[in-house]
């Protein structure tokens, strides 16, 4: 490999060449110090910015540097490989640019997912070029060097078909409904038991004609894998199966960086992993689930169950219907109204409207503020993304712990696009598929109001939600968007 | 009743008559009844009303005006005035006890004991801090220092709590006690420290209940302990129907501090929280101790507590006017209405049966029976926990063990950097995840490195690979930044403006 070849040299080198290298550390110690950073400004409002700006700077520096060491070392000539770098960050970039300008903000989700998806791709690249680079020689070295690309390209695989898959959910190009194949848990160890075999054939292989069929087998089943484990995980689940691909594809640049021998690669991998390993656990929480159930895809386990009785909107009751004239008079005589937000008002693209709303309230004295359910939404703070988008402050989107048991103070709530996250069953009955999980308690509130598409469709967990039928509830049939703009136009 | 509850109970169809000058002690003139769309009338005129509203429990000349058939809804003490259900059943009325609300969740937005018990605890300290000869928040003067007035409080229920918040908000050491240990945490969230008493008790009607004596006598004696440590105390043990239990001795309170405080919110006539209270007096011991024994505290913050019993009513109303059609419907099956109710229709129905505050009981008995299953289940899922960290430590032990020696720093490196991706992010906002997710996603576009030092490879495949790995990680590089960038640069603060 090419460090190593760097390695070997050094006894040769004039003093220039060790000046590169010295060079090279010095820019990974930096780049490494700079992630670092970034990761722990990105923990702060204040900071944030910052800290996406000294990635920035890491990531520069990692550049130069590297490509700096590749065209001194090239086996080809300088100007080819000079051309071959430029031409493909161009591609990369030109690509990578003009999906970050147009992609609207509902859409974060699903480029966020895709992205994660091209880590993925190139960490299995990565490793199948490692391999043919240094295909086997004897020695615990290459016993080593070759189980780290079995794992690198592993993980890489998985990744990038569960990102796929989950952008696919993301999109609604493909249903989110669990898969649920009988002795699913039976299927995924079988795929892991054989890919740890493969990666022991390929620790015993000695050159490209021996390591080549395992290493693509194993290939192809970590693809398949990585399907197969997102397909079970329900759409609700969707914050925690981003944060836990993100999280993967740390682990695949961390593998990568062992295979090369490169610091930088294992740190920034790992950071990245355990970060991404952190975030899932927090959005477990926030659904007080356990990781382990969630990656087994057991949601909607139970629900299917539940949801061929309640799912065709089992009536529960009589539910009252308003119109959104009715809305804003009620919100005109609030002194303290609470907005929860949720998938509903991103496909509905409402942001801006509810945005509107809260500004005409807050002018007119009303005292408006958002409750935020941690998992609303199809990714770790989804619905912040889009209230700040729409200019909304985001010293008035509260976490639901600060909310949660001020809704008996506030007169009128607005549910818009939420569901499962202010549903009572969670708290009553402990059947529930969704059983537990904190929820917002806005039935506490004076008056509810729900925007929902229509009565038909229960939430992603399949469970119907009593709050409708509340005497207190009202339901305000249709579109968000167009609802929350006929409320503006009546205020 | 206030003006704004009034405009509540006119929107549920009812109309409102106020009897003139009703408002003028809570500051409420009878002009702003009129805005809020009641009229104002005579005391006669109000009292023949088919519903009356008052606070206590009416004169017997007033019960005289009220027509048979009418309903009247106020305070009635029902706990040690059994008598009053006779009186009001003789007259052929039908009558609702605002103070007989079950401590239920849905039925707290119309307790009134609990919205004037918040008062009465609010006032106590108020009232104690004006008896005690000394500042409550401790301070550090040019003259020198003054230390916080200590203040203890026995009973921590909604007057308890109140007293607590109060004390601490005014710079006090607040301690406080109760005989349900599970309170304990309720104490600390509002800056007080728990003291724990040798004696427990499980209640089932959400109020404590009066304890054997030589129970009794043990927590007497940790009262009495913690009384001579503090300059402030406040008792607010009231058991209803009962009188109050007897909480400081005579020689507990002959033992305090010259200078001490007491407020008794239990003060009553057939017995209160201290020996030496006199009910609605404040009386001075001869050690020079001060014993507050006012029973009414709220009718001091009249404002308030009309507001608060108005609200009160205005809940009561919305579960009695399912139709918010002015139409009062008295639904004897809902266990609120019912335990509230004291005569129907001139027949007695008090008292009512029990309510229990929770299904904590009944769910008891089965978790009781899970139990053992449960805590099996915990014990092998802690060793479930373990097993995987253990085997990882040993896999872990194995490879440092076998891996050649130029590996071994990488591992180090690893482990440190996973490490620091777990603290560094620890305390993220919730509101940074996406951001945070998407800057993750650029940094791991770092898999660039790899590619781009294999793109100077002579062999071709490696390079046409290396080619398009470059390719793909630039566009996360760059994606990932912008659109982070994008994302920060509109989350703003509403002062940032």
């Amino acid at each position: 490999m090419m460090e190593q070849t760097i390695v070997y040299q050094v006894g040769y080198l004039s003093g220039f060449y060790e000046g590169i290298l010295r060079f090279q550390s010095l820019a990974y110690l930096l780049a490494a110090v700079l992630f670092v950073l970034a990761l722990a400004g990105l923990s702060k409002q204040k900071t944030a910015r910052r800290g996406n700006i000294l990635g920035v700077i890491g990531m520069a520096c990692a550049l130069v540097a590297t490509i700096v060491v590749t065209v001194f070392w090239t086996e080809q000539a300088a100007a080819t490989t000079v051309g071959l770098m430029v031409g493909a960050i161009a591609i990369g970039a030109a690509i990578g640019v003009w999906r970050a300008v147009k992609v609207k903000m509902t859409g974060m989700p699903e480029l966020v997912a895709m992205l994660h998806s091209f880590v993925g791709a190139a960490a299995v690249l990565v490793g199948f070029n490692s391999f043919l680079a240094e295909p086997g020689a004897p020695g615990a070295e290459n016993a080593f060097h070759m189980g780290e690309v079995g794992l690198a390209v592993f993980i890489g695989a998985v990744t990038l078909t569960g990102s796929v898959v989950a952008y696919l959910k993301l999109a609604a190009k493909i249903s989110g409904r669990p898969l649920m194949l009988p002795g699913r848990n039976a299927i995924n160890a079988v795929m892991v038991l054989a890919c740890l075999i493969l990666i022991g054939c390929l620790v015993t292989s000695r050159g490209v004609e021996g390591g080549l069929v395992p290493l693509i087998i194993l290939t192809v089943i970590s693809l398949v894998l990585g399907v197969h484990l997102v397909l079970a995980i329900g759409g609700g689940d969707m914050p925690v199966v981003v944060s836990m691909l993100n999280s993967y594809s740390g682990w695949a640049a961390a593998m990568a960086g062992f295979t090369l021998g490169n610091d930088l690669l294992i740190i920034t991998g790992a950071l990245v992993g355990s970060s991404g390993a952190y975030l899932s656990y927090i959005m477990c929480q926030g659904m007080n689930r356990s990781f382990i159930s969630v990656i087994l895809g057991g949601f909607g386990a139970e629900a299917p169950k539940a949801a061929s009785g309640s799912g065709e909107a089992a009536v529960m009751g009589d539910y009252t219907e308003v119109t959104p004239e009715d809305v804003a008079e009620a919100l005109k005589n609030s002194k303290r109204v609470i907005i929860t937000p949720g998938y509903g008002m991103a496909v509905a693209q409402a942001q801006f409207p509810v945005a509107e709303l809260t500004r005409r309230l807050q002018d007119a004295g009303v005292d408006v503020a958002f409750a935020v359910h941690p998992v609303a939404g199809r990714m770790p703070g989804h619905m912040n993304v889009l209230l700040a988008e729409a200019k909304v402050p985001y010293d008035s989107v509260l976490d639901m712990d600060d909310v949660n048991d001020d809704f008996a103070d506030v007169d009128t709530v607005l549910v818009i696009g939420a569901n499962d996250t202010v549903n009572p069953s969670a708290e009553t009955e402990p059947d529930s598929p969704i059983a537990g999980m904190p929820v917002l308690r806005v039935w506490d509130a004076n008056h509810v109001i729900v925007f929902k598409r229509s009565m038909g469709n229960a939430g992603y967990a399949g469970v119907q939600n009593p709050l409708f039928f509340n005497e207190n509830t009202d339901m305000l049939l249709g579109d968000a968007k167009q609802s929350v703009d006929a409320i503006v136009a009546a205020l | 009743m206030t003006p704004d509850s009034a405009k509540k109970l006119i929107k549920m169809g009812y109309e409102v008559c106020v009897q003139s000058g009703a408002g003028t002690l809570a500051a409420f003139p009878d002009s702003e009844y009129v805005v809020a769309g009641a009229q104002i009338v005579s005391r006669e005129e109000a009292w023949s009303q088919e519903l009356v509203i008052c606070i206590d429990f009416p004169l017997d000349q007033e019960l005289d005006l009220m027509e048979a058939g009418s309903t009247l809804i106020c305070r009635m003490r029902m706990e040690s005035h059994a008598d009053r259900a006779d009186v009001l059943a003789a007259r052929g009325l039908t009558a609702l006890a605002m103070d007989a609300a079950p401590r239920i969740s849905r039925a707290q937005p119309l307790d009134v004991r609990s919205s004037m018990a918040n008062l009465s605890g609010y006032k106590a300290v108020i009232e104690a801090a004006n008896e005690l000869g000394r500042l409550f928040g401790g301070q550090m003067t040019a003259a020198g220092k003054v230390a916080p007035a200590k203040v203890y409080i026995i009973g921590v229920g909604v007057s308890g709590l109140a007293a607590i918040g109060t004390a601490s908000a005014m710079g006090a050491e607040v301690s406080a006690t109760d005989v349900r240990p599970e309170v304990a945490d309720q104490v600390e969230s509002l800056g007080g420290t728990f003291v724990p008493i040798p004696v427990t008790q499980e209640s089932t009607d959400g109020y404590a209940k009066a304890m054997g004596d030589d129970e009794q006598a043990r927590v007497q004696q940790v009262y009495a302990e913690q009384a001579r440590l503090h300059d402030v105390v406040i008792t607010t043990a009231q058991v209803p129907g009962r009188p109050s239990p007897l909480l400081l001795t005579e020689e507990a309170v002959r033992a305090m501090k010259p200078g001490s405080v007491i407020v008794d919110l239990g003060a009553s006539d057939q017995g209160s929280n201290t020996a030496l209270t006199v009910p609605d007096e404040v009386v001075r011991t001869d050690n020079n101790v001060t014993i507050i024994g006012y029973r009414n505290l709220p009718n001091k913050l009249p404002t308030q507590a009309s507001q608060l019993f108005g609200q009160n009513v205005v809940n009561l109303f919305k579960l009695l006017t399912p139709g918010r059609d002015g139409i009062c419907v008295l639904d004897e099956d809902d266990e609120v209405i019912r335990a509230m109710t004291v005569v129907l229709d001139g027949s007695i129905m008090w008292p009512p049966p029990p309510v229990s505050v929770s299904a904590k009981p009944a769910p008891a008995a089965t978790a009781d029976a899970k139990g053992a299953g449960a805590k099996e289940e915990a014990s092998k899922s802690r060793w479930h926990g373990l097993w995987w960290k253990v085997l990882l430590g040993i896999l872990a032990v194995a490879l440092i063990l076998v891996a050649p020696e130029s590996m071994q720093s990488h591992f180090v490196v690893f482990a440190l950097a996973v490490i620091v991706g777990f603290y560094v992010i620890t305390n993220v906002t919730h509101t940074l995840h996406t951001p945070l997710m998407s800057v993750t996603n650029a940094i791991s576009g770092i898999i660039i490195v790899g590619a781009l030092l294999q793109v100077g490879s002579a062999n071709p495949l490696i390079c046409a690979l290396a080619f398009v790995a470059i390719a793909i990680a630039s566009i996360n590089i760059f994606g990932g930044f912008l659109v982070t960038n994008r994302m920060l640069s509109m989350f703003q603060r509403s002062s940032d403006k």
